[in-house]
């Protein structure tokens, strides 16, 4: 059991600063998140996209705001738990106790969710049964490419992840590619690679073409395919693996006790508490009267949940409010020399 | 304003006025019409403002920006008409305009 004086819950720009508030005001802090790299949305949606309001900062990328986040908190030593889902979080006398998908357990007074709108999760398919084949004959991710030596495997997506996976498993895997439209967003190069194979018949790819059917009792022994003016074609295959992308599911923070409305969390704007004494909503996924869903108003919420918490972790302490520009003791902590 | 309607997977019509210039995503958001997520809040980086356009208005409304048809890879059940709420903006030329909700966006 770790023993913290606040857990926050995502690292995307507002968990990461909220994390640099607390470490500035003498508190320490770990951060679990479900992605397998800071930066939340930054870093998995947007990470080349321009933005353009973050105060002083006239045009960054949702990439350089991460890294420049992730700068700022260099002076303190902050433990990341990625590829990791908080999944429970329940209350024992004045702390609470959360445990992670992964068996790691906190002891904390505080807990501050920065969740954003929620957790990482691959898009599945939607057709019907697709549920009890899932993680045996439909796989989202692949773990061990051995288990599909000398298989067929049957790909469907036209980003990056699934066209890598085409060029890698047609080495020793019979292999359809299937998309539902003939340009891919993958990049150029492999793109053209999968075009060479397909033309000399080392994978067989199908464009626009959508799943329609799964046949098969246990396992999946074939797929029906369907392509825009309804044609069917029906394959043979032993895996199907889907690669559609990530989507956000507020997931297990729904089973917290927590007001939850429109997937955010309602939250006072004193110290962005929820119903629940020593949690916190901060950033996009915390809403109140007036919210702005701005990666500035997500610093700002992330500034006040942290002296919060102070209260919580240091009891028998009053907090004094200091400057960066001023404070000794603050200096000390950035490691930075005093004047 | 003009007028435009919303119709849910389960048929259930929503009939509102939104302010020229908005999205169609931001109008069914502002009022409060369930089946539309807009997780990401219009920037096109997530595919969650799903919605189905018939053909007669599919011609009509402003065409698919770049990367569009990439989010929409991504969509729950993406059609020849399927376009990003996000990325239709509301005008005169629109009134009357009718969108088909997916079953869910995720």
């Amino acid at each position: 059991m770790i023993k913290t004086d606040a857990l926050i819950v995502g690292a995307g720009p507002t968990g990461l600063f909220t994390a640099h508030q607390l470490k500035l005001i003498g508190l320490n802090c770990e951060v679990v998140d479900n992605l397998d790299k800071i930066g939340g949305q930054c870093i998995e949606l947007y990470p080349d996209k321009p933005i353009y309001d973050i105060p002083a900062v006239p045009e960054c990328t949702g990439e350089e705001l991460t890294n420049n986040l992730i700068n700022q908190l260099k002076p303190f030593d902050i433990k990341f738990h990625l590829s990791e889902r908080v999944d429970e979080v329940k209350k024992d006398g004045d702390m609470w106790i959360v445990k992670t998908n992964k068996g790691t357990s906190f002891n904390t007074p505080n807990v501050i969710i920065a969740g954003g709108v929620g957790s990482f999760e691959p898009r599945k398919f939607s057709v019907e049964g697709h549920e009890k084949f899932e993680n045996k004959s439909i796989l989202y991710s692949i773990k061990d490419k051995n288990i599909f030596k000398g298989k067929t495997v049957s790909i469907f997506g036209g980003g990056d992840s699934a066209l890598d996976w085409a060029v890698e498993l047609s080495n020793n895997c019979n292999v359809n590619l299937i998309h539902r439209r003939d340009e891919f967003r993958g990049a150029q190069a492999t793109v053209n690679k999968v075009h060479e194979l397909a033309k000399s018949k080392k994978l067989n790819l199908f464009t626009k073409f959508q799943l329609k059917k799964l046949n098969g009792s246990n396992e999946i022994e074939s797929i029906d395919i369907e392509d825009d003016v309804k044609k069917i074609v029906n394959l043979k295959t032993d895996y199907v693996l889907g690669f559609f992308g990530l989507v956000m599911q507020l997931g297990p923070i729904a089973n917290w006790g927590l007001n939850i409305d429109k997937k955010t969390v309602e939250v006072d704007t004193e110290k962005f508490e929820t119903n629940q004494n020593g949690i916190y909503a901060v950033g996009d996924i915390c809403n109140y009267p007036g919210k702005l869903k701005l990666i500035l108003s997500g610093f700002h919420e992330g500034a006040l949940a942290a002296r919060a918490c102070f209260k919580l972790a240091r009891p028998n302490e009053k907090y004094r409010f200091e400057f960066t520009t001023s404070s000794k003791t603050i200096k000390n902590r950035l490691g930075v020399k005093g004047d | 304003m003009t007028k435009i309607t919303y119709i849910e997977h389960n048929g259930k019509n929503h009939k509102v006025d939104v302010e020229n210039g908005l999205t169609v995503m931001e109008g069914a958001v502002q009022n409060d019409i369930p089946g539309i997520d807009a997780d990401c809040g219009g920037s096109m980086a997530c595919a969650t403002c799903h919605v189905y356009v018939k053909d007669e208005w599919f011609k009509k409304i402003n065409e698919k920006n770049e990367g569009e048809d990439d989010m929409l890879d991504q969509a729950y059940e993406p059609k020849s008409n399927s376009r990003l709420s996000c990325q239709i903006i509301v005008s005169d030329e629109l009134e009357g305009l009718v969108v088909n909700m997916p079953e869910k966006q995720t």
